[in-house]
C-alpha cells in the first residue's frame, strides 16, 4: 500500500485515536534502541518506539504511554537502530547501470534514474542488510558521470515511487564525479591527472558565465537562452542545491577534488578515499561549505574493505581510516559501493572500523546520520527521533557482531523486510533464484572485458 | 663419553654430539616457545581446552594440555592470548602469485597462451615477500595452496607454503598442492579458438587423459625393458621423449596430486564428477557454488568441497550462491574446507577468517566453521601430519586472538609458524 507522508505540524498527541480510514500508530516495545539523536548513539537499554502514518511520533524509555489502538510489536530481546544510510551504491539497473556513456567524459545532463528499476533485486538485498535511503552513483569511468539518486526503499511500482523529494518537489540527488585512474582512458577521455582537472574547471567556468547569463535574461525572445541540460546540471551544484560526491583515492587526488571544491564553491563529499588517513588534517580543514550543519571540513565517506590493493591508488587503503579521520574531527560514513561489497554485510564496514579503533559511537553514526547529513537528508533520515520518517531495523543483537541478523526492516511505518517470510530470507541468504534480475556493476578493469566472479564480463561504465 | 681413538664409530658418535650441543646453543631463545590461552582450540582429539598450553620446542609441538598438567621447561618464551587456534590453512588462494597492484608485473595467476598447462609450476611464481602474503598472515593465515587461477580449461598447478620466509624453498610445504582446471565459461574462447563451449572443454580433458595413459603406458614398457638384462648384440632400450604436461596428468591419473575442478553450476559438477569416474583420479571441487543442488551425487563420489569464500559476489555462475552452503554440505556429510579463492579486483585477495566467520554465522557451529579452515583443509590437501591442528608431532603454527577469531570486533594478536613469532602487530 502507497504510503501518502503528510507533513506533521506540532507534537502529535499520542492518546489521539485513530481517525477512521487512517493507518494504525504502530508501537516497538521492550527493544534496546539506539537512537542515534544528539552527538552519540542515543542508547535506551529498554524502550519504545511509536511511529505512525509514517513517521517517527516517539522513541524513548519504557514510560512512553502507547496509543490505545497502536499494534504493538513486541521486541524483547532485539535492538532498534534507525534504517542505514548508504551514501554510494551501484544496485538498481538490472540489464546494466547506465549513467554517461563512452561519448565524453563529462555528462552533467545525465540521470542515473532513467536507468534504474524496482525490480532489481539488489535492492532486496539492500532492504536484508538493514538499508532504507540509498544513493545510487553512475560509475567512476568518468571525471562527471551523471546526476546520482537518494532513493527510500519503500514498496513501489516504479524508480519514481522510491525517489525523495524537496519540499518544492524537485527530485534530490547528487552529482558523481571521479579522479585518479578510473576516469583517464582513451580519447574522448582524458589521458593524465592535469588533463581530468582542466577539463572540470573548463566545465565550472563553463556552468558560471551560463549561470550569469541566466540571471540577466534578454527582453528580447528572439535572443532567449537556449536550455542546456548539462548546465542546469552543474547550475545546482554551484548554487548548493546539489552536493558533489566525489570518489577519489591517492592523497594527491584528494586535495585536488578539495582544490577545486574551494575554488568554485561546490558543496563535496569525498568518497573512498583510500589514503584519506595521510591527509585527514587538511580533509578536516577545508572549508567546502558544510560549516551551517556543524560539520568540520570536509565530510567523507569511507570504505571499508577486506585486503589493501587491486589497484595502486588503493594499495595503502587501511581500516584505521574511521580512526584517524575521526580523531582529526572529520564527520566520516560508510558505504557498500554495492557490487564491490555486499549490501547485507554493510555493518561489517563500522565494526571492522571499531576493530582498527574508531569509536562504537562514530562508527554507528556513521551508518546512519552521519550518511544522512550528506545527503542533506538529516532533517528526515539517520536516526529516531519524533517528527523523522519511520525507517527503522530489527535486529536479533548487538549490530556490531557477526552473528547479529537483521530481522526486520521498516521503511515510512511500513514492514518491507521480514527475514522469516521465506521469500525474504532467500535474498539475504542466497540460494536458487536469489541471483536473478540483477546485474553487476564494477568499475574498472583496465580492458574492456574482465573475468570475475567465473566468467568473462563487459565492462559496465 | 669416552674417547676411544681406535674407534671411528666412536670419534663420530663424539662429533656429532658435540656439534649437536653446538647446533641447540645457536638456536635462538624465542624458538623454544610456549603459548598459553584461556581458550585452546587444538581441533584434534583434545579439543576446546580451557586454561591450556601449547609448547613448541625446535619448530615442531611438543605438548598440548591444561596449564596445571603441561609443564613450560625453564627458559621457553612465553605468550599469552585469550584464545588460540591452529595456524589458518587457506585450501584454495592465488595470494603470492597474484599481488597486491594488480597489474602485469605483479599478477602471474593467469597464463593465456594455451588452454591446458598442467605443467605451470606455482613454485616457479611464487613471491614469499608479496605484502598481501603478510597481510593475510597477520590475520592468523599460516598455511595457503596458492597458485594458478581459474580461468583456463588447465591452468597449471598450485602449491602449499608457509605465510612466511624469504624464499619459496624455505616456504615449502608440498609441491605441488594440486593441479588446477577449471569447466566453467570463463575458460570459454571467442570465434575459432578451442574451448569455446562446455562440451568442448570436457572432451579436450578427456583427449588430454587419453594421451596420459598412453603416455604412461609407453613409458612403463620402457622401464620394464631397461629393467631387464641386455641380450649380446642388442642396444639397451631408448627412452621415449619426455613430456611436462602429460607428466603431470600422469601424476594425477596416479592419484600422487589432486586435481581441483572449479566448478559452480550444478551441470559444470556433474561434468567434474563425471571425469573423475572416467579417470579415476582424486577430484577436489574448488568453489561448487551450486553443490547444494548435488550433496547426494558428491557424497557418493567420495570428492570434498574447497568452498567458495561466502562473500563472493554472487552473479553470474555464482548467482545461487548461498552464505549456508558450508551448513548444507555438512550436513550431508561432505568433506568441506573454505577458502578465499581467486579476485580480478578488489579484494585483491580475500581472507579465510573472515569468511569462515560468514559460514559460521549461517548454519555452522563455532567448531565446524573453525575446522573449516584448519584441520579439515589439511586433510583435503594431504598435509595433516604437518598442520591443522595443535598436536604433539605437528608444526608448530599458531594463531592467536583476543576474543572470538570470528568476531568482526576481535584481533588476532599474534601469529606463530614452525616456533617462530611471524606477527606481533594486533589486526
Amino acid at each position: 500500500m502507497r504510503m501518502n507522508v503528510m507533513c506533521v505540524v506540532g507534537v502529535v498527541g499520542l492518546a489521539v485515536s485513530v481517525a477512521a480510514g487512517q493507518e494504525k500508530p504502530v508501537a516497538f516495545v521492550n527493544a534496546r534502541i539506539l537512537t542515534m539523536a544528539g552527538d552519540g548513539i542515543g542508547e535506551i537499554e529498554k524502550g519504545t518506539v511509536v511511529v505512525w502514518n509514517g513517521r517517527v511520533v516517539a522513541a524513548g524509555d519504557a514510560t512512553v504511554k502507547l496509543p490505545d489502538d497502536a499494534e504493538v510489536v513486541d521486541c524483547t530481546g532485539k535492538w532498534i537502530m534507525p534504517g542505514l544510510v548508504d551514501t554510494h551504491s551501484h544496485i538498481g539497473g538490472m540489464g546494466g547501470l547506465g549513467g554517461a556513456d563512452g561519448s565524453s567524459p563529462i555528462q552533467p545532463e545525465v540521470r542515473i534514474y532513467d536507468s534504474l528499476t524496482v525490480e532489481d533485486s539488489g535492492f532486496k538485498r539492500a532492504l536484508a542488510g538493514g538499508l532504507t535511503t540509498l544513493n545510487i552513483m553512475p560509475g567512476s569511468g568518468h571525471l562527471l558521470s551523471g546526476q546520482t539518486a537518494y532513493l527510500k526503499l519503500r514498496n513501489g511500482r516504479t524508480i519514481e515511487d522510491r525517489f525523495i523529494k524537496a519540499e518544492d518537489g524537485w527530485v534530490m540527488g547528487g552529482m558523481k564525479m571521479a579522479n585518479g585512474t578510473n576516469s583517464l582512458r582513451e580519447a574522448p577521455f582524458p589521458g593524465t591527472r592535469g588533463k581530468s582537472a582542466s577539463l572540470i574547471r573548463e566545465q565550472y567556468v563553463k556552468a558560471q558565465e551560463y549561470q550569469a547569463k541566466k540571471a540577466k535574461p534578454s527582453t528580447d525572445p528572439d535572443k532567449a537562452m537556449a536550455r542546456d541540460l548539462a548546465m542546469e546540471g552543474l547550475g545546482e551544484v554551484l548554487t548548493g542545491r546539489r552536493i558533489v560526491q566525489h570518489h577519489t583515492h591517492r592523497a594527491d587526488d584528494i586535495m585536488t577534488v578539495l582544490r577545486f571544491a574551494k575554488e568554485f564553491k561546490a558543496r563535496t563529499v569525498l568518497h573512498h578515499v583510500s589514503e584519506a588517513w595521510k591527509v585527514a588534517d587538511e580533509i578536516a580543514a577545508a572549508d567546502t561549505g558544510w560549516g551551517p550543519k556543524g560539520i568540520k571540513g570536509t565530510p567523507v565517506s569511507a570504505i571499508v574493505i577486506d585486503t589493501p590493493g587491486g589497484k595502486l591508488e588503493a594499495a595503502e587503503l587501511t581500516w584505521e581510516t574511521g580512526k584517524i579521520l575521526e580523531k582529526a574531527g572529520v564527520t566520516v560514513a560508510f558505504h557498500t559501493d554495492d557490487w564491490i561489497t555486499d549490501s547485507r554485510l554493510f555493518f561489517r564496514s563500522a565494526a571492522l572500523s571499531v576493530r582498527a579503533g574508531m569509536s562504537r559511537a562514530g562508527a554507528l553514526r556513521a551508518l546512519t546520520i552521519s550518511g544522512a547529513k550528506m545527503l542533506d537528508l538529516e532533517g528526515r533520515v539517520g536516526s529516531l527521533e519524533q517528527g523523522k520518517d519511520a525507517d527503522l531495523i530489527i535486529l536479533s543483537g548487538d549490530p556490531l557482531s557477526v552473528y547479529t541478523k537483521v530481522e526486520q526492516t521498516w521503511v515510512e511505518g511500513t514492514k518491507v523486510f521480514d527475514r522469516s517470510d521465506a521469500k525474504d530470507r532467500l535474498y539475504a541468504v542466497g540460494g536458487l533464484g536469489a541471483g536473478q534480475l540483477q546485474r553487476p556493476y564494477m568499475c574498472c578493469e583496465d580492458n574492456a572485458r574482465f573475468t570475475f566472479g567465473g566468467r568473462q564480463w563487459e565492462a559496465a561504465r | 663419553m669416552s674417547m676411544n681413538t681406535s674407534d671411528i664409530g666412536g670419534q663420530r658418535w663424539v662429533v656429532a654430539a658435540f656439534l649437536a650441543a653446538v647446533g641447540a646453543m645457536a638456536l635462538p631463545a624465542w624458538a623454544q616457545l610456549a603459548i598459553k590461552a584461556k581458550t585452546v582450540h587444538t581441533m584434534g582429539p583434545a579439543g576446546k581446552i580451557s586454561d591450556g598450553v601449547i609448547v613448541i620446542r625446535d619448530g615442531k609441538i611438543v605438548a598440548v594440555g591444561p596449564a596445571a598438567s603441561t609443564a613450560i621447561p625453564d627458559g621457553f618464551k612465553v605468550l599469552s592470548a585469550e584464545v588460540a587456534t591452529p595456524g589458518l590453512v587457506d585450501a584454495r588462494s592465488t595470494v603470492g602469485v597474484s599481488g597486491i597492484y594488480n597489474q602485469r608485473h605483479d599478477s602471474d595467476q593467469l597464463e593465456r597462451s594455451s588452454p591446458i598447462q598442467p605443467e605451470l609450476r606455482a613454485m616457479d611464481a611464487y613471491n614469499p615477500l608479496e605484502p598481501l602474503v603478510a597481510f593475510v598472515r597477520s590475520l592468523g593465515v599460516t598455511t595457503v595452496n596458492t597458485g594458478n587461477a581459474p580461468g583456463e580449461l588447465v591452468s597449471g598447478q598450485t602449491i602449499i607454503v608457509k605465510t612466511t620466509g624469504n624464499t619459496v624453498e624455505e616456504a615449502l610445504v608440498k609441491n605441488p598442492g594440486a593441479v588446477v582446471a577449471t569447466l566453467d565459461p570463463s575458460a570459454e574462447k571467442d570465434g575459432a579458438k578451442s574451448p569455446g563451449t562446455r562440451g568442448k572443454m570436457v572432451s579436450m580433458l578427456r583427449e588430454q587423459f587419453i594421451k596420459a595413459q598412453e603416455y604412461e603406458t609407453k613409458w612403463q614398457r620402457y622401464r620394464d625393458k631397461a629393467g631387464q638384462p641386455t641380450t649380446e648384440g642388442k642396444d639397451a632400450p631408448a627412452a621415449p621423449e619426455r613430456n611436462l604436461r602429460l607428466e603431470m596428468l600422469v601424476a594425477v591419473l596416479k592419484g600422487e596430486t589432486p586435481m581441483m575442478i572449479t566448478a559452480d553450476r550444478a551441470h559444470d559438477i556433474d561434468a567434474a564428477l563425471r571425469l573423475a569416474a572416467e579417470f579415476k583420479f582424486k577430484l577436489i571441487l574448488d568453489s561448487g557454488a551450486e553443490a547444494f543442488m548435488r550433496t547426494e551425487q558428491i557424497k557418493a563420489a567420495g570428492v570434498p568441497v574447497v568452498a567458495l569464500a561466502p562473500m563472493s559476489r554472487s552473479f553470474g555462475d555464482r548467482e545461487n550462491a548461498t552464505f549456508e552452503l558450508a551448513a548444507i554440505l555438512i550436513k550431508a556429510g561432505i568433506p568441506m574446507a573454505i577458502q578465499s579463492g581467486y579476485e580480478a579486483y578488489v579484494p585483491k585477495t580475500r581472507v579465510v577468517l573472515l569468511e569462515a566467520a560468514i559460514a559460521a554465522a549461517n548454519g555452522l557451529t563455532f567448531e565446524q566453521a573453525l575446522a573449516s579452515i584448519t584441520i579439515e583443509p589439511a586433510k583435503i590437501l594431504g598435509i595433516e601430519a604437518r598442520v591443522g591442528s595443535l598436536e604433539a608431532g605437528k608444526d608448530g603454527d599458531v594463531a592467536m586472538y583476543d576474543g572470538d577469531p570470528f568476531e568482526y570486533t576481535s584481533r588476532c594478536v599474534g601469529v606463530v609458524i614452525n616456533g617462530k613469532v611471524v606477527s606481533e602487530k594486533p589486526r
